[in-house]
């Protein structure tokens, strides 16, 4: 396809993730995470937490937040940033909600690939 | 020159355009269509007219004589077909009209789910006055009624249905009551007041088809759940009305497009109201309709304006329940939340702040300080100054704060706080008036809290609350940052109060998060479905991922599975199938665990359904290796094979794990069953071990062989097998309705004590109720989580699969 910047990607209807959830999306380069809140906002992130590389979507999501399944680091799904005592960044994509569906932009596909 | 003005549709916007026009004397010549028989009115007051409060006369706004008056010629009942913009002509039923200016206010058509019976006669929907009318004539003959949607209009459709006497349901698709204005506290709020009002509330109910003959006579749930209805009132939602502008080839998105002077995409053509979109907004709330009306009646008349969409506030009245929302209350970057609960008064506000400025309110219960946040959100206002007070509203800057105790405090007299000895919140109460000031006196004197003593925090803060400054709480450890309660306080208030849902949980103990979090989630989940396993519906996202995927998560994020294998026994065709699934899902690690069965490790999480799949298909199900629960029943070969067996232990433990599989405790539970003294089985080291003897049973609890490794004490001997069963289902559950959650047996027993436990099954009465309980439990929870994951296997596998697009 031709990906040009900005241009959003309609990857799914908001449904298929459950509330205060997340499933994946398969890259060339890794797996993201795509999380959806509560309150049915949508975020992506890469699925590997900074400390040993955790599942990302498999943990608890609670407000804007995912705590890491296998050793409890909690992070921001604004912001990717770790919080707490701990440090560390997880990458993030633009993601939004739309009609029902669920956009990435496919830009990041692209940054993907050069990282 | 006189310009000749059609307008489509009698609406409330359109109205107000052509009351601006006369207003200004401007000089028009009026043609007005309206589908419906009548001019125009005002619809916010429906809800009136259909709870009988008011008549249509009272509703309505431009009369025959206003019309008149003003010279309009009107076109009621008669639908306008089709626009010709090359002729600038309008066509009805009636015959063609031409126009200078034309405007369309077409308003907005109710959705109609495509269900089968959506068609049958006592299915209506809830939009205008010939619906409502219907609903009442309806209503006149009683029976029940079904209202699908559980937004504003259908809340007061259900209302006033409840108001004329029928009795009604609402069927709401998503998790809480109107999910676009309220969050989940606040939904939950409003369904308590609705509940109380008589109205039964249904959500996560999807309507499959509406049954009937010649009329409706039921509605159809997913789930197969079938309600009986002599109405249906769908009520799901609208949609901009644009079939006209869409024939005529106008820029049509999800409204009739326009620009900031409501003129559409041919100059000579407006559009106003619900049936238009402006830069991908909708508008269905009067405020900005008649913001547009006046807009385009000055475009109309040559004087330049422009419409800016504003920020809107919603106060809102359903059946006597207040709410507000305001601005965009939903999480977001660089968003922070203040929740305010007041259990006592039903309040719950809530407010959202990004850099320092408040940006979205949502209240319930007293929304009389609405208006000032809305105006703290519309202005813009810095509030850092006065953050710490702000959620208390106006007449709180610089005033007290709130009182923690308020839950405690808001407890009825007749509120049991002890459930042990039966006592309740004003039996405490009369004993401190009378002279008990601490916890040894409340316990001597009215025995609340001297038995198991999961009450001790309760009382406490009863004493807290009745005496003042004159008592200190001892600290003990609340069970996250999201509240002050412990996990003792919070399991009294979801038996004593019936909170049987998180949201009620949330508010009625006064949560300060919006949705909890790690730690408080799966606690209070666990609770909840141990303490209402039937009215409790079990929530895969707030467990552990082990407990959501049924398998365990291992370093590297893959899995184990851990087939059954009841009692530790199996058979060559299960260990070929267990051998084969290794195989054909390249399992790199197969080992034999302590609990007497075979894990296989490294799966990768989307192999899940697929291999469990399999191991279903040669009848095993799955062990639960990775449960707050059951986990397995370890066994020797007792009196079949071993000659110093004295009962049959295999056997006995094969009965136990299945009885007792699929059950959820506060922490794992793993049994063991030896068929003599010589202990085999390690039974002695167990949550809960038997020990078989020559005269019978030798149960024993509390044992660990972990972090710490205990022997367990022995609860009772008892002589039959029937004994040994209904002993273990009663301490079992006795654990799940009192233990704390992540806390072994052993744990447990250190606090109440091996003689209350051993008080609870010896009193056979007790012992059965208890028995009882856990069986009714075990009717939803004993069954294989791998087949149902089986047949629903989506989650498991990837949204979407981009690795392609991006190789290109």
């Amino acid at each position: 396809m031709n990906a040009l910047p900005d241009e959003w990607l309609d990857i799914a209807s908001l449904d298929a993730v459950p509330q205060r959830g997340a499933r994946l999306v398969k890259t060339a380069h890794g797996c993201v995470a795509v999380f959806r809140t509560g309150d049915n906002k949508v975020f992506a992130l890469d699925n590997a937490c900074p400390h040993k590389k955790g599942p990302l979507a498999d943990g608890i999501v609670h407000g804007s937040e995912v705590t890491c399944p296998l050793h409890n680091w909690v992070i921001s799904l604004e912001t990717g940033a770790v919080q707490g005592a701990d440090e560390g960044q997880v990458e993030t994509y633009p993601a939004r909600v739309e009609d029902g569906r669920i956009l990435l932009d496919v830009a990041f596909l692209k940054r993907r690939d050069a990282a | 020159m006189t310009q000749k003005l059609v307008v489509i549709g009698a609406g409330m916007a359109s109205g107000r355009v052509l009351e601006h026009l006369f207003d200004a004397e401007a000089d028009f010549d009026v043609t007005l269509f309206n589908a419906e028989e009548r001019g125009n009115y005002n619809r916010i007051m429906l809800s009136p007219v259909l709870s009988g409060e008011k008549t249509y006369e009272d509703i309505v706004t431009h009369d025959a004589d206003w019309y008149d008056a003003n010279g309009v010629t009107c076109h009621f009942g008669d639908h306008v077909t089709a626009i010709d913009r090359a002729a600038k002509t309008v066509t009805s039923q009636d015959g063609t009209v031409a126009y200078d200016k034309l405007l369309i206010a077409t308003g907005s058509a109710p959705f109609i789910i495509p269900v089968q019976g959506k068609d049958l006669p006592g299915v209506i929907t809830y939009r205008d006055l010939d619906d409502t009318n219907a609903m009442i004539e309806a209503s006149e003959k009683g029976g029940k009624a079904v209202v699908i949607g559980g937004g504003l209009l259908g809340l007061e459709a259900a209302a006033g249905l409840a108001e004329r006497g029928m009795d009604v349901t609402v069927l709401h698709l998503m998790g809480h009551l109107m999910e676009r204005q309220l969050d989940e506290a606040a939904g939950f709020l409003l369904r308590g007041d609705l509940e109380k009002r008589g109205i039964t509330v249904k959500c996560r109910a999807s309507t499959v088809a509406i049954l009937g003959e010649d009329k409706v006579e039921a509605v159809l749930l997913e789930g197969d759940e079938v309600l009986e209805a002599d109405l249906v009132v769908m009520a799901v939602g609208i949609r901009p009305e644009t079939r006209l502008a869409t024939d005529a080839a106008l820029s049509v998105a999800r409204g009739v497009e326009v620009n900031t002077q409501l003129q559409t995409s041919d100059p000579d053509i407006f559009a106003v109201g619900e049936c238009v979109e402006l830069d991908g907004q909708l508008f269905g709330l009067v405020a900005p309709l008649y913001d547009q009306a006046k807009v385009l009646a000055n475009t109309l008349m040559g004087t330049p304006d422009v419409f800016t969409p504003k920020e809107l506030s919603t106060k809102l009245k359903v059946t006597g329940c207040d709410l507000f929302s305001a601005g965009d209350f939903e999480e977001a970057e660089g968003r922070e939340d203040i929740v305010f609960r007041d259990p006592a008064r039903g309040v719950y506000r809530r407010l959202v702040l990004e850099d320092d400025v408040v940006v979205g309110a949502v209240m319930y219960g007293d929304t009389a300080d609405g208006n000032w946040f809305f105006g703290l959100i519309r202005d813009k206002t810095d509030i850092s100054d006065m953050r710490d007070t702000l959620i208390f509203g106006p007449a709180y800057q610089g005033g007290a704060p709130s009182d923690p105790l308020s839950a405690v405090a808001a407890l009825p007299r007749d509120a049991e706080i002890c459930g042990c000895n039966g006592v309740c919140k004003g039996q405490i109460e009369d004993a401190i008036a009378a002279g008990a000031t601490d916890l040894a006196a409340i316990k001597a004197t009215t025995k609340a809290s001297a038995s198991c003593g999961t009450c001790t925090g309760l009382v406490e803060q009863v004493l807290a609350v009745t005496l003042g400054d004159d008592f200190v709480i001892p600290t003990d450890a609340s069970i996250c940052g999201c509240t002050d309660m412990t996990h003792e306080d919070v399991r009294r208030m979801i038996k004593s109060q019936e909170l049987k849902s998180m949201p009620a949980v949330w508010q009625e103990c006064g949560w300060k998060t919006s949705c909890g979090c790690h730690i408080c989630r799966p606690a209070l989940n666990f609770y909840l479905l141990a303490d209402w396993p039937l009215e409790y519906q079990d929530d895969p996202q707030s467990r552990f991922i082990n407990e959501r995927k049924h398998a365990n998560i291992q370093k590297d994020g893959t899995f184990s599975v851990v087939p059954r294998m009841w009692g530790g026994i199996t058979t060559p065709d299960e260990l070929r199938a267990i051998a084969d699934a290794a195989d054909k899902f390249a399992v790199p690690t197969v080992k034999v665990t302590g609990g007497q069965r075979i894990d296989l490790l490294g799966v990768k999480g989307e192999d899940l359904p697929a291999i469990w799949d399999d191991l279903n298909k040669a009848g095993m199900v799955s062990g639960h290796a990775y449960s707050k629960g059951l986990r397995t029943v370890k066994t020797c070969v007792g009196s079949d094979h071993c000659r110093f067996g004295t009962q049959d232990s295999t056997g006995l433990g094969i009965k136990l794990e299945k009885i007792l599989w699929g059950s959820w405790t506060p922490h794992k539970l793993k049994l063991g069953v030896s068929g003599c003294p010589r202990n085999c089985a390690e039974a002695t080291c167990k949550d809960i071990g038997i020990v078989c003897v020559d005269s019978g049973y030798q149960i024993s609890i509390g044992g660990a062989a972990g972090m710490d490794v205990r022997e367990t004490e022995l609860l009772c001997q008892v002589a039959t097998e029937d004994e040994v069963i209904d002993v273990i289902k009663a301490v079992t559950q006795s654990y799940r309705e009192n233990g704390k959650y992540l806390d072994r047996i052993y744990k447990w027993m250190a606090k109440v004590g091996l003689d209350w436990i051993q008080e609870q099954v010896a009193d056979l009465e007790n012992r059965a109720a208890l028995a009882a309980r856990f069986d009714l439990s075990q009717s939803v929870y004993r069954k294989d989580p791998w087949a149902e994951h089986v047949a629903e296997a989506s989650p498991y596998q990837a949204l979407a699969d981009l690795t392609l697009e991006a190789a290109e």
